[in-house]
């Protein structure tokens, strides 16, 4: 590349599940100068920040440097030999990487799981008990006249979410937020809260009877709600109740308030199910907000490619689904996997204590652009090129939307597709000839 | 590799060849009329046709994976696991992107049609399609709601509109126009319905006749190689039958030399009677009779088998209708600007008075309809039942002693409220060969292109079961027919031996069709304007961001074409 400045327009931003894809990035040479129109967590992921420089391998305890193809080989050497590989992780990076990671778990016979379990792995078992009625974000945009965050606060996780796509964004039949009811349930008054027309403080756990009490109001059947439920005033709910029929279109935008709270998937399932039911009187929709750019890419892959969106266990030859069997944290709990492999992920991070002091038992696999907390119980690392900057590839928004991922600038560093690549070739050869 | 298929009963309705007893020699990947150091393969008497042409399925896309995601008990069934050729496979009526490449390969089926691809989703569609292996396969963007689209009707500027509708072909990498439920689903987007073809769009002031006229007009003038692809307004309600025959009535003085300037699709669900579910009644005679008595309109089936099954569509709010009549799960996906899609578990019950008469209805259409060239076989998979519940349609449609087996254990409202009991007529080998190969491949336009047929030069796709027509009377013994259509003998792919005896012996990678229509450069200049500003004001993407990109069609099979 030149030295001159260039910059690339329509960039997406590999950051959070809003996948903004209007970026301007500016790059001198081949380093990247300035971001515009990002938001604070976009731009520093994409201005970029501490790498791991090489791949690793951890001998008598040190990390040893060494090439990619040694990694490569021990990596695939590891998990030929593995009995059960736990492979999690997944959610920042492109589906191209997933299908080759999906395909390489199936070859092993192992457990594959995603950041969605512990994330909004609640709002996919209630899609599975009761559906899922939603629409794109534009639809908001364009025609959104009551825009609900429950448990979720954009202003600090999704930073431009409002002004895209939901409280502020101007569309064909609205205005913006002069046009708009913001409502937010919360437990605290958030930055979100801030601007709400109706801000509905809910006591900490109390999000599922909240749900019932707003159900069993929509159903007529009022007399038999309590004059206070889970710290709101009946006649709070109904006045919520009367303003939400009233609209020609709501939206409920779900966080992990809901998912990660008391009752957890049972939250999701009786609110999908309040959606159902007030789109008898007004139309309704319900939007998950995925937090890692791409975990809904995982899903969608997973569910193409296994029939289950998360949670696969192939030990059978088959795909296997069975939340809280085959899902990462209960695996290491059950000490049960012989190999962790972790992609773009952190699980020691985000994991209970007891889930992580097995992963100092077993072999681990870290394959992230970054290090972090994971990479100390690592004894294979190998880094990979960011997706989204340095490597194409799709994406998947909160909104189920795809969107190819550009590159921006060139590295030396192998793509998670090239990486997973070439770790299933060898698996292959070394299981079952070449 | 060259193969020489000796001693097969060969039907190939295209060339008018009809059970004759013949040699067919393949050479890279083509029908040939000779080859060198051919492989011989001596069928013996056994059935040999052109692989089959599926021509209007749901096997890729946001409908289909959020029915796999939304039904794991769906995914639970019919398990295989990975061998070193095959990855593992599973699923039913969501099957995973392996099992129905794998399945409909099995069945003899060489290329399949995705019959609704919401454009702003099309590249996940084309992400599956990648995935789904041994088949060639294509996907129709549905273009009918958009507002583009009405705003261009109701200014009744057909420059713009054609214009608009090669940008969305190009964009989408799209095979033809497919409407659904014109005007019902922008009117979905705020709850409600279009009650008939002359209701207005809500903020758009156009009907659904008019947005079904005027892509009739870009799709001929584009000259595309399939006609509109129409998924009528008033789907599965009582009494819709009469929306449907207005909707072909609408058309009725369009002509094209070439093909029908219409394609019904899974007439058996806008072929209703009756006002309510108490009188709900047949009438798929009145249908058969407009197809018979006209030749610019075709159809496909959507016959419905007792199942438990996915339905889904990107009619919106027939869907809702659905869960509201289940109370079981649903999926609702409203697309900006385009499309609306919903996904509804869904079981058909023999002894459910209506269930009972879709059922008939979809086996009454192509016994009444004369002509077999109009008539696509179709299970609008999943929509009516999964598309493996083909060899038991075939034995229904070729034997009444099979009908009159399934009559039996179906509620006997079938007998008052629909027509099958008394209808007398067999289908015979050549019927099934058309509306499964040669009217697919012709109704899409495809047989130009290699498709459906085994003329020399077409693509060796080869469908041999093993059941020797000459010597089996499929109206008695309609059991070997359910059997020997279950899976082939030999799937041949492009040259290739794919699938031997149910299993799948080698895994080829399919082409993607696609249609370019090239139009004039002014006259797509004075449409991107309104593009570029719906881009800018209302769309949640940009419009850089939004054409589906080579990436994503690594073995492309273009069809260009040329507007006027």
């Amino acid at each position: 590349m030149s030295a001159e400045n260039t910059t690339v327009t329509d960039v997406v931003c590999p950051f959070c599940g809003s996948l903004c894809d209007d970026l301007e990035v500016e790059v001198e040479g081949n380093k990247i100068v300035k971001v515009k129109k990002a938001c604070k967590l976009g731009k520093s992921k994409i201005m970029g920040h501490q790498r791991i420089e090489t791949p690793m391998i951890r001998e008598d305890g040190e990390f040893k440097e060494v090439t990619y193809d040694e990694a490569i080989d021990k990596a695939a050497q590891i998990l030929a030999d593995s009995k059960r590989t736990l492979s999690y992780g997944w959610a920042s990076t492109s589906c191209e990487a997933i299908e080759k990671g999906i395909h390489l778990s199936e070859v092993v016979g192992g457990v594959i799981d995603s950041t969605a379990s512990v994330c909004h792995g609640p709002t996919v078992l209630a899609v599975q008990g009761v559906g899922s009625p939603g629409c794109t974000l534009g639809e908001v945009k364009n025609r959104a006249d009551l825009v609900i965050f429950w448990g979720s606060n954009p202003v600090h996780a999704h930073p431009r979410h409002q002004a895209r796509y939901s409280y502020n964004a101007k569309g064909f039949f609205s205005d913006g937020k002069e046009d708009r009811t913001l409502m937010v349930f919360d437990v605290r008054k958030t930055k979100t809260a801030d601007k709400a027309d109706e801000f509905v403080q809910v006591e900490p756990g109390s999000d599922y009877k909240i749900f019932s009490a707003m159900r069993t109001i929509l159903s007529g059947n009022e007399d038999v709600v309590p004059d206070e439920v889970g710290g709101v005033s009946k006649e709070k709910l109904i006045e919520i109740i009367e303003m939400m029929k009233k609209a020609k279109f709501g939206v409920i935008f779900g966080g992990l308030g809901i998912t990660q709270s008391r009752c957890r998937y049972k939250n999701l399932e009786n609110v999908i199910s309040f959606v159902d039911e007030m789109n008898e009187h007004a139309k309704f929709t319900l939007i998950a907000m995925r937090g890692h750019y791409n975990i809904g890419g995982f899903g969608q892959v997973c569910a193409w490619e296994t029939g289950y969106p998360f949670a696969v266990d192939f030990s059978r030859g088959y795909a296997w689904y069975n939340p809280g069997e085959a899902t990462a944290v209960d695996v290491l709990n059950r000490k049960e996997c012989d190999v962790v492999l972790a992609v773009a992920a952190d699980p020691v991070s985000n994991f209970p204590r007891a889930s992580v002091e097995y992963m100092r038992e077993v072999p681990v696999i870290q394959v992230d652009p970054y290090p972090n907390p994971t990479t100390e119980f690592a004894d294979v690392v190998i880094p990979a090129a960011v997706a989204g900057v340095e490597a194409e590839g799709t994406a998947y928004r909160m909104d189920s939307i795809s969107i190819r991922m550009r590159k921006i600038i060139d590295t030396k560093f192998l793509s998670d597709e090239e990486i997973f690549e070439k770790i299933l070739n060898k698996v292959i050869e070394r299981k079952e000839g070449a | 590799m060259s193969l020489l298929i000796k001693n097969g009963i060969v039907y190939d309705p295209i060339n008018n060849i009809e059970g004759e007893k013949m040699d067919i020699f393949v050479s890279d990947g083509k029908i040939a009329s000779d080859a060198k150091d051919a492989k011989e393969i001596d069928v013996n008497g056994k059935l040999v046709l052109p692989g089959g042409v599926e021509g209007h399925t749901h096997i890729a896309g946001g409908k289909v994976n959020a029915g796999r995601i939304m039904r794991p008990e769906d995914s639970r069934r019919g398990a295989e696991p990975r061998s070193k050729l095959t990855r593992a496979y599973s699923g039913c009526s969501v099957p995973n992107v392996y099992a129905t490449g794998y399945r409909y390969a099995k069945m003899g089926y060489t290329f399949l049609m995705e019959a609704a691809m919401p454009p702003m989703a099309a590249r996940h569609t084309h992400e599956e399609l990648i995935e789904i292996p041994i088949v060639d396969k294509g996907a129709m963007p549905v273009l009918d709601n958009h507002w583009m689209t009405m705003e261009c009707v109701k200014d009744g500027d057909m420059d713009k509109l054609t214009a608009y509708i090669a940008w969305m072909l190009k964009a989408t990498k799209g095979f033809g126009i497919k409407i659904v439920n014109p005007g019902g689903v922008e009117a979905w987007a705020w709850g409600k319905n279009v009650s008939d073809l002359h209701d207005r769009v809500p903020n758009f002031d156009v009907s659904p006749a008019e947005i079904l006229k005027g892509l009739s007009v870009a799709n001929e003038r584009l000259n595309l190689p399939h006609s509109i692809h129409v998924h009528c307004n008033r789907i599965g309600s009582p009494g819709n039958s009469e929306t449907t025959l207005e909707t072909y009535g609408l058309l009725s003085d369009v002509k094209n030399d070439d093909r029908q300037v219409m394609h019904a699709t899974h007439t058996q669900f806008h072929g209703y009677g009756g006002e309510n579910w108490g009188d709900f009644c047949s009438k798929a005679d009145e249908i058969a009779k407009y197809v018979n008595s006209h030749n610019n309109l075709t159809i496909d089936l959507g016959v419905v088998m007792f199942c438990d099954t996915t339905t889904m569509t990107g009619d919106g709010p027939h869907e809702f209708n659905l869960y509201r009549l289940t109370r079981r799960k649903w999926s609702n996906h409203d697309v900006e600007l385009e499309v609306g899609s919903g996904v509804v578990p869904f079981v058909y019950g023999p002894k459910i008075p209506p269930h009972a008469i879709m059922w008939a209805v979809g086996i009454e259409l192509p016994l009444l309809i004369d002509d077999p060239w109009k008539v696509m076989m179709t299970t609008d998979n999943p929509n009516g039942c999964p598309f493996t519940f083909y060899p038991q349609i075939f034995a229904q449609l070729m034997s009444k002693k099979k009908r009159e087996a399934m009559l039996e254990e179906v509620h006997p409202v079938v007998n008052s409220h629909a027509i099958l009991p008394s209808i007398d007529r067999e289908l015979d080998w050549n019927d099934i060969a058309i509306m499964t190969r040669g009217a697919p491949a012709r109704l899409l336009g495809i047989d130009k292109h290699g498709k459906g047929h085994l003329g020399i030069g077409a693509d060796a796709d080869i469908a041999i079961y093993d059941i020797a027509p000459k010597e089996v009377d499929p109206a008695m013994d309609y059991k070997s027919i359910e059997r020997a259509f279950s899976y082939t003998a030999y799937t041949i792919k492009s040259g290739e031996i794919v699938c031997k005896d149910n299993e799948v012996v080698a895994v080829p990678k399919g082409k993607t069709f696609y249609v370019d229509p090239e139009i004039d450069d002014s006259v797509m200049d004075t449409m991107l304007p309104d593009l570029k500003d719906k881009f800018k004001e209302c769309y949640s993407i940009n419009m850089a961001n939004y054409p589906v990109q080579d990436a994503y069609l690594p073995n492309p099979y273009k069809i260009s074409t040329k507007g006027t």
